[in-house]
């Protein structure tokens, strides 16, 4: 009697973004209104940080509803049945329980129940992290669509008289349906960590130490000095890393999206990266703040929604921010 | 050889300069980055990094803090050359 042979995976050659989706706090938040607890004026905040406003969320929305939002738009827009989707990667450090995950009940509540689900942490760079996840799972015939989500409310983790990082912060959510393609759309991801610098952006206390009283409670803080120079110079080399393994260069770019951090982190990535005036950068930062790993989706869906980019052309995005933790790739604009 | 502190000096006014957009001739010795020559942290990183290509020295990041004034900082890559 022979042993049958296992059967695997029928590969896909390649995978693409099909489409993008995305919410922003309902709440316009001016640079006055946080301005005072800080000692500070709009004047400091713009010139240090290029923020306008930034978009949060009032109490009665939680991350959950901006992402089911994102996430429906994608899912329209890609012109897919939610019961194609084959997992569901959820980015998030806002999530208000440690379990279940949010991306459970997200794939429930857009009507993809009963797709995988997990949630990644890897903070500013979760969207890029979860686009890598999602093209190896298209790629390896895991999952036929990947729904992946980027939620964040940070406005529940900010400390009003914070100087470091809580002003910068906004709530919003991002989202993407990656599929399979007959042609390259996304390329190999430059991805990382270096946990020895764990403390840079972390937060004021664990919920160990809530419960017992000894913190109040935790909050998002960062060595901003020590961040701004890794970002910049650091990040930088990364990027320059995701083009090469593309096979591209920054002339051949539409757009960079980088992770909204500061306009001055990314007006000096443009620098070091010698990105030219032909290539869209995103600001999204100006109107919409910091907000983690909804940034570089929100971002690059405001450049195809305002018509600053078309589909089809490439776009690099990179994200990075507290592990430390990094991911680039270059993706074709959806 | 070692960098002398009229070279650095100098190198690091160009710097400043190229940043700020401060006259070269205003970056002196004894003036304060924040107080006098209204730095912010991350201008003063910026620096930082820029020195350290201009100069071949590594300015840790616990280091930069205790650069306050011109002098600090021409001191620092002095003697790390």
């Amino acid at each position: 009697m022979s042993t049958p042979t296992l059967k695997q995976y029928e590969l896909n050659k390649y995978s693409k973004i099909y489409s993008l989706g995305a919410c922003r706090g309902e709440l316009v938040v001016t640079n006055d209104e946080v301005a005072g607890p800080i000692d500070s004026s709009d004047e400091w905040i713009r010139q240090r940080t290029g923020i306008i406003t930034r978009r949060r969320a009032g109490a009665d929305t939680s991350m959950m509803d901006m992402a089911v939002v994102a996430a429906n738009e994608a899912i329209e827009k890609a012109g897919i049945d939610p019961k194609e989707i084959g997992a569901v990667i959820f980015s998030t450090i806002t999530h208000p329980y440690t379990t279940p995950s949010a991306a459970t009940l997200l794939a429930d509540l857009v009507g993809a129940n009963p797709a995988a689900a997990y949630d990644v942490s890897a903070a500013c760079a979760g969207y890029c992290y979860a686009i890598a996840q999602a093209d190896a799972l298209v790629r390896s015939g895991m999952a036929k669509f990947v729904l992946v989500v980027a939620a964040e409310k940070l406005s529940d983790i900010i400390d009003p008289t914070d100087r470091s990082i809580s002003f910068l912060l906004g709530d919003g959510a991002g989202a993407a349906v990656v599929g399979p393609s007959d042609k390259p759309g996304i390329s190999p991801t430059v991805w990382g960590s270096d946990g020895s610098r764990w403390d840079a952006v972390s937060m004021t206390g664990s919920l160990l130490e809530f419960r017992d009283g000894t913190v109040s409670w935790p909050t998002l803080r960062q060595e901003g000095q020590s961040v701004f120079r890794w970002a910049v110079w650091e990040m930088a080399k990364v990027a320059k890393e995701a083009l090469d393994e593309a096979g591209i260069e920054a002339t051949d770019l539409s757009a960079l999206v980088t992770h909204q951090a500061n306009i001055r982190i990314i007006d000096e990535m443009v620098k070091q990266l010698a990105i030219p005036d032909s290539v869209a950068v995103a600001r999204d930062i100006i109107n919409t703040g910091n907000t983690s790993a909804a940034s570089v989706p929100l971002a690059m869906h405001e450049l195809l929604r305002t018509g600053e980019v078309k589909s089809g052309g490439y776009a690099l995005e990179i994200g990075f921010g507290a592990g430390l933790a990094f991911a680039a790739q270059v993706v074709v604009l959806p | 050889m070692a960098l002398t502190q009229a070279d650095v000096l100098s190198g690091l006014a160009e710097i400043v300069n190229e940043e700020t957009g401060i006259a070269a001739s205003d970056v002196q010795l004894e003036k304060h980055f924040t107080n006098d020559l209204d730095i912010d942290s991350i201008s003063m990183m910026t620096i930082v990094v820029n020195a350290e290509d201009k100069f071949g020295v590594k300015i840790p990041d616990e280091e930069v803090k205790n650069l306050e004034t011109v002098g600090d900082a021409v001191n620092f890559i002095v003697s790390a050359s």
